[in-house]
């Protein structure tokens, strides 16, 4: 830089004195202030890396920086604070009982948002993101109820669960295995009777069935589901009996999934969410359910 | 500056070239004030002016409420679903901006920009506490005497006093203004305030008073991009060197009209000698063209030496002949005609504006949810947008396919099996509601049927909006 600079006769601009192939480089300083704002990025960063975790280290991990700050940590904060700052309301759901809570509109959108957080957490693998349900999982979307669907109903179901050890679990009947004389001797119904009684229940549902095998299937459903499912096959909720008529089946209504449950018997289960869930979450989950569309 | 780097040995760093830009008088300096006391009046004084909007409502009348989300302007009131506004104000200014510099030069940069506005101002402190160009540069140079003090500590006050107004001024765009005034007077202001103020005071003080040309030259990126809007039409501030070269004293007969005055030099805001022609740091302020129009008539030559010209017309007005100016080319013609579709675009808009905006959105899981009696049920939520300050009553019905049964969730039907229900559209704000609609199976006969719904509004005709009805394939 000592030498007197060359120019660019065409410019008059000075070059820098570097050339590739012939191409000389015209200088075009830029001013000394802003090479400052440079320097004080560079010394930003410096002082990023040492606050904040910035370099993995080549023995595994990653320098920690001293404001030992990561995004899990702050996400943990915020959930905290949240959680703070929801106490009131969770004290409130957990002091009122269901119509009081309904009844209040900031409190059931509170119930409301917060039972499905609470669902997704905890119902969703079995009853679907949507609670659209699936094969053997009831969809709660629906107006069908095995147990009930007014908000008490619900609440009930979703505080004790439904055939587990909970004393209080919905235990009703357990549709047993007709065609299995190993597990149900006395009242083991045939290959054939099984099929007559299929074909009976098609034909509630409009579906094409055997008039003549529909007929018999009547007397054989009049002389053993009645008891459970009704006369007129409208289903009984004390004893978790679905009703066969309505259209909506929890594991299928075509007539091989009809044949396998007639023949192998089914029974549902779900956990009593009392013994997992505070009392306040679990009322907000009842509430949730509620509104879904199907609560009566 | 070109000759100045000449006999300097190469450094990769520009040195520092303070500029004292010297008063001037003349018709285009009398334009920048004006130009000048618009924009600041304007940007001070809007924030002040009121709005009767009724109760509940704010009563500025151009008011940017970003924690409120509404946007007033005047009577007009947007909310963030229209954006698209915004968008189309920001493309009308970046089009004008096009069709101005393809048509007068870099005007905006000269006249207009908030760099050059509040550097004129903060200039023209400068040249009242310290006195015109040469007694500022006499002063600089000058020994720290207190005199000298005081003149520096008074020029910076001002200036921070002019920034801190700027950065309350800019905040009182975004809230009550008047409320913000009491508040600040009170040091109650809310600290978010307070905050932005002091950012605009210090970006104020630092871009307008010390920073200067360098925002231009160095920072601003328009300079690079407006010098590709222009062509050889463009007017812009030129010298007339077919007239001016060679330079020389008055007495010079051989000499052209330029007497070397250096009277374009002192007065230009960036420092930069327009005789060397178009250049990046030129912002076609045109006050070098007063300058030299003044020292013309003095020494009794025609004015225009520097001159508000196009490259064509320098050509032509060099070759003797009269300098003809085409305005309309393909590029403003092109200019003109987005323009004007943009502004009628927004004008049809904003008179198609519905102040009751509702939209209707399926449920995505599940499409349809089977219930008992062998019907089907497709859900919707159903948002209303309510931009007038009462109720909005809306009665809901469907009206096809036939035989749909309504129900919208916390809502009853009007009457028992009627299939109309009434909806309230709460005030200013949007009302959400879960419709859902049910038909028995066998009267479904594709995937996926129109639904229609009707909602009736004894304010506005009555509306109606179009989705879909999902039902299972049929096997």
């Amino acid at each position: 830089m000592s030498q007197i600079p060359e120019k660019d006769p065409i410019s008059g601009t000075p070059t820098t004195g570097h050339e590739w192939d012939g191409i000389k480089e015209l200088n075009t300083p830029l001013p000394r202030w802003w090479l400052w704002t440079f320097y004080a990025c560079i010394l930003f960063a410096i002082g990023y890396c040492i606050a904040y975790p910035s370099f993995p280290l080549p023995w595994g991990g990653h320098t920690k920086g001293t404001l030992d700050y990561t995004n899990r940590k702050g996400i943990e904060q915020e959930l905290k604070n949240a959680a703070v700052s929801a106490r009131p309301q969770f004290a409130k759901i957990a002091q009122s009982d269901l119509p009081t809570i309904v009844a209040d509109p900031s409190l059931k959108s509170f119930a409301v948002a917060g039972g499905r957080s609470a669902f997704l957490q905890n119902c969703a693998p079995c009853h679907g993101a949507s609670a659209q349900g699936a094969k053997g999982f009831p969809n709660l979307l629906d107006d069908v109820w095995l147990w009930g669907g007014t908000l008490d109903q619900i609440y009930q179901t979703v505080q004790f669960g439904v055939r587990n050890a909970n004393e209080n679990s919905h235990q009703g009947v357990t549709m047993p295995a007709w065609g299995d004389a190993a597990k149900n001797p006395p009242q083991v119904l045939t290959a054939d009777q099984i099929d007559s009684v299929v074909n009976y229940v098609l034909s509630l549902n409009h579906q094409s069935a055997d008039a003549a095998k529909a007929a018999a299937g009547a007397t054989i459903f009049a002389e053993n589901c009645v008891a459970c499912h009704g006369e007129k096959a409208e289903g009984n909720q004390d004893m978790g009996a679905p009703p066969l008529a309505s259209g909506v089946w929890l594991y299928g209504g075509d007539k091989a999934t009809l044949v396998e449950t007639v023949t192998h018997g089914r029974g549902g289960q779900m956990p009593a969410w009392s013994e997992r869930l505070d009392p306040a979450t679990v009322k907000m989950l009842a509430i949730y359910v509620h509104q879904l569309g199907g609560g009566k | 500056m070109s000759q100045h780097a000449h006999t300097e040995a190469a450094s990769l760093y520009e040195a520092h070239k303070k500029v004292y830009p010297k008063a001037v008088t003349g018709r285009f300096r009398r334009l920048k004030w004006l130009v000048m006391s618009l924009c600041l009046g304007f940007f001070y004084l809007a924030p002040l002016v009121r709005w009767d909007r009724g109760a509940g409502a704010p009563d500025q009348a151009i008011l940017i409420d970003l924690a409120g989300r509404r946007v007033y302007l005047f009577d007009l009131e947007f909310w963030p679903q229209e954006i698209y506004f915004v968008t189309g104000i920001m493309v009308l200014a970046m089009l004008t901006l096009f069709l101005a510099t393809a048509l007068f030069g870099r005007i905006w940069c000269g006249y207009a920009c908030p760099q050059t506005v509040w550097t004129d101002l903060f200039v023209m402190v400068e040249r009242w506490v310290e006195g015109d160009r040469m007694e500022r540069v006499r002063l600089d140079r000058a020994p720290w005497t207190l005199s000298k003090i005081r003149k520096k500590v008074v020029k910076h006050g001002i200036w921070l006093l002019i920034a801190a107004a700027s950065g309350c001024a800019f905040v009182g765009w975004y809230t009550d203004a008047p409320t913000l005034t009491l508040k600040l007077l009170q040091f109650d202001a809310p600290m978010t305030d307070v905050g932005f103020i002091a950012l605009l005071t210090s970006t104020t003080y630092l871009l307008g008073g010390l920073a200067r040309e360098q925002v231009c030259v160095y920072m601003c990126p328009w300079p690079r991009i407006q010098s590709a809007l222009l062509d050889e039409q463009s007017r812009v501030v030129s010298y007339q060197a077919w007239r001016g070269e060679p330079r020389g004293k008055l007495s010079d007969a051989n000499a052209g009209d330029c007497i070397d005055c250096l009277a374009c030099v002192q007065v230009c805001p960036t420092g930069i000698d327009i005789r060397d022609g178009h250049q990046l740091a030129c912002i076609d302020c045109s006050l070098c063209i007063d300058a030299c129009d003044s020292m013309m008539v003095k020494v009794g030559r025609p004015r225009g030496l520097i001159a508000w010209e196009s490259f064509t017309g320098q050509n032509q007005r060099a070759a003797g002949l009269p300098a003809e100016w085409r305005p309309l080319r393909p590029r403003t013609v092109l200019y003109g005609v987005v323009i004007l579709s943009v502004i009628a675009a927004m004008m049809i808009a904003l008179l198609m504006r519905h102040p009751l905006k509702i939209t209707a959105l399926h449920d995505r899981l599940p499409l349809w949810v089977t219930i008992s009696g062998d019907r089907l049920r497709n859900g919707y939520t159903l948002k209303v947008n309510n931009q007038t300050r009462k109720i909005q009553p809306l009665l809901l019905s469907i009206e096809s396919p036939a035989g749909a049964v309504l129900e919208v969730a916390d809502q009853d039907q009007l009457a028992s099996g009627n299939n109309i229900v009434m909806l309230a559209a709460q005030p200013d704000g949007q009302t959400t509601f879960h419709v859902t609609a049910a038909l028995p199976k066998s009267a479904v006969d594709a995937a996926s049927t129109p639904i229609v719904f009707r909602l009736v509004n004894p304010d506005f005709p009555e509306m109606r909006i179009t989705d879909h009805f999902f039902a299972p394939e049929k096997p």
